[in-house]
């Protein structure tokens, strides 16, 4: 038993371009292989804890893409870890795309449920020993204990409304679901 | 050979009900049954199953329940019962013991091969039910040796079970009856839930399902969802046959001592690997059972029927903190996994170009194909399609297209 929230047909605009989404739906019902995208970072070694990751390249609908712009996100340790904190932590990069993932996907469901977004905010705050990754004690992972998401909306919508939009958001999120199953990882020399 | 307008595959509640309407449109005929008429209730559910919808919810084309508890929910010998009065009543012509080997296209119409001779027809009805083989995920291929593992059609009863710990993945209706039981019989019980739709058995002094075929919920069709793909997707309600508890929810079930983690993701080095998005799929959930009593409320303002009580809401679904991630397999905490983790068709004895890139059985509203129909599978035309209830008023749709076309493929 499902009991959907409407889509309404106000004009709201949250900058996303829902018709083409599922439009693009529809075009992925027709031809499954064309959804397989695959995405990827490089990252180089600069100096100790410093290395920059350099993004392009995708392939998706079949071929490769290039973008017009190459991203480059940079990752660093700091001081207190005797490090040159010219950059965020890897584990403080992967909270930044949690919350980008599911900020973007609540903006996304948001139109699609005719909901006008004012603001929103998502605050998000992850839990580490580092004893973990010291090799201290076998017992404490290396990695987050605990990841906490605390969402600043305001919107045009009741409260039930905004939780539905909240939790829509994680059920589709990729970010969320490869924090929160396990996902098979291949790492090489070439 | 053979030959016969009509046949009609299983001899359960969709096939009776096909067979009732055929018959009063002067449809000739035949049910075919591997078994006996009701077989998969007599043998392939566990011994404990009631209906989750009360006996005076047991519709049927020109049959209904009549004894003296309308409140009721059948247990299975009950079911039993009721579907061979319905057989008798309706003199349905049925061919018991009669397995179907194999059934392919054949000129203008079909050729159904059985363990007891062929027959060929100008239309056929597939009735063989929607939950014929249990759905596995595909880390149950990597359980270790020495745990014991049963699917929702081989558990019977605790009894069957080693003592000590179980695992059941899936709390749809079968995940949760079968950890209620198998915690109430003294083992520690593990419930995986992932995706779940939490429902009250009665509300404002009615039974939901009162309130389901009231509202209209049952009859909505089509056209009154988005995506009728995924409502054939979802997970059964965890509901149970009987009045006397409201909920057979995850809190329920933790206060009986159970305990709840997230949906089992992965097997992987002996160790299980539940799902962090446990707390998600409760919001989901206990959102989407506040959706469906908001509606309600807004039919019962609307209808005014007699005698309810006041509006309710309910605690949400407690979400232990932090739940249990990963358990090791070979540490003896679980003796044995049930996996409750859904049912789907057995269709490997149909022979044609009729099934979508998933293996599916494609039908549009139950027609497959010239000739070729579907009956008693999930939100086939309605929400209450896989019901005893919602299987009748498909069977007439679709026996007054097998009239119109008289078996006649040009159409």
């Amino acid at each position: 038993m499902t009991f959907e929230t409407k889509i309404s047909g106000a004009p709201v605009d949250n900058g996303v371009d829902t018709a083409s989404l599922i439009g693009a739906r529809a075009a992925f019902e027709q031809a499954p292989e064309a959804a397989s995208f695959t995405f990827r970072s490089s990252c180089d070694w600069i100096t100790g804890t410093q290395n920059r990751n350099t993004l392009n390249g995708y392939f998706g609908l079949g071929q490769e893409h290039a973008r017009k712009q190459t991203f480059t996100i940079a990752s660093d340790h700091p001081e207190v870890f005797h490090a040159a904190d010219t950059a965020p932590t890897p584990p403080e990069i992967l909270l930044s795309a949690l919350a980008s993932c599911l900020t973007g996907g609540l903006a996304a469901v948001a139109q699609h449920r005719g909901i006008k977004l004012h603001a929103a905010r998502a605050i998000v705050e992850g839990d580490i020993d580092v004893r973990g990754i010291l090799g201290m004690d076998p017992d404490i992972r290396n990695g987050f204990s605990a990841i906490r998401v605390r969402f600043e909306i305001s919107a045009d919508a009741s409260d039930a409304e905004i939780a539905a939009l909240v939790a829509q958001s994680q059920k589709r999120s990729a970010v969320f679901d490869m924090l929160t199953n396990p996902t098979n990882v291949v790492v090489e020399v070439a | 050979m053979k030959r016969i307008q009509t046949i009609v595959i299983g001899a359960g509640q969709a096939g009776l009900a096909m067979s009732h309407c055929l018959s009063e449109r002067g449809i000739a005929h035949v049910v075919i049954e591997r078994g006996e008429v009701a077989n998969s209730w007599r043998h392939e559910r566990w011994d404990s199953l009631r209906l989750l919808t009360p006996n005076w919810q047991s519709r049927l084309p020109g049959f209904a329940y009549a004894g003296p508890d309308p409140d009721g929910f059948m247990s299975l010998p009950q079911v039993v019962r009721h579907l061979s009065d319905y057989a008798r009543a309706s003199r349905a012509p049925v061919e018991e013991r009669t397995r179907v080997t194999s059934v392919t296209i054949d000129g203008g119409g079909y050729r159904v091969a059985t363990d007891r001779g062929d027959w060929a027809c100008r239309s056929l009805v597939i009735a063989s039910g929607a939950c014929n083989l249990a759905s596995l995920p595909a880390c149950a291929a990597g359980l270790p040796d020495g745990i014991a593992q049963f699917t929702a059609l081989q558990y019977r009863g605790p009894a069957q079970l080693a003592a000590g710990g179980v695992l059941i993945v899936g709390a749809s209706a079968t995940g949760v009856q079968l950890a209620a039981e198998i915690r109430a019989a003294g083992h520690a019980v593990t419930l995986a839930a992932g995706e779940h739709v939490r429902m009250p058995r009665h509300y404002r002094g009615r039974d939901i399902q009162w309130w389901m075929d009231r509202a209209g919920i049952h009859d909505a069709g089509h056209d009154a969802v988005d995506d009728p793909e995924r409502v054939r997707r979802l997970p059964s309600a965890q509901l149970a046959g009987t009045s006397e508890r409201r909920f057979f929810d995850l809190n329920s079930l933790q206060d009986a001592g159970v305990e709840i983690v997230g949906r089992l993701s992965a097997i992987r080095d002996g160790q299980a690997l539940f799902s962090g998005a446990l707390a998600n799929c409760c919001a989901l959930s206990d959102q989407k059972m506040n959706r469906l009593l908001a509606t309600l409320d807004e039919w019962a303002e609307r209808a005014q029927p007699e005698g309810l009580q006041g509006i309710e809401r309910f605690a949400p679904t407690r979400v232990p903190n932090p739940p249990r991630l990963t358990q090791d397999l070979t540490r003896g905490k679980f003796r044995t996994v049930i996996w409750a983790t859904g049912f789907r068709p057995d269709h490997g004895w149909l022979h044609a170009p009729v099934f979508d890139r998933k293996g599916r059985l494609a039908h549009r509203e139950g027609v497959v194909a010239p000739g070729l129909y579907a009956l008693g599978l999930p939100f086939l035309r309605r929400r209450n399609s896989a019901l005893i209830d919602g299987v009748g008023a498909d069977a007439a749709h679709l026996a007054d297209h097998i009239a119109g076309t008289r078996g006649r493929l040009a159409a």
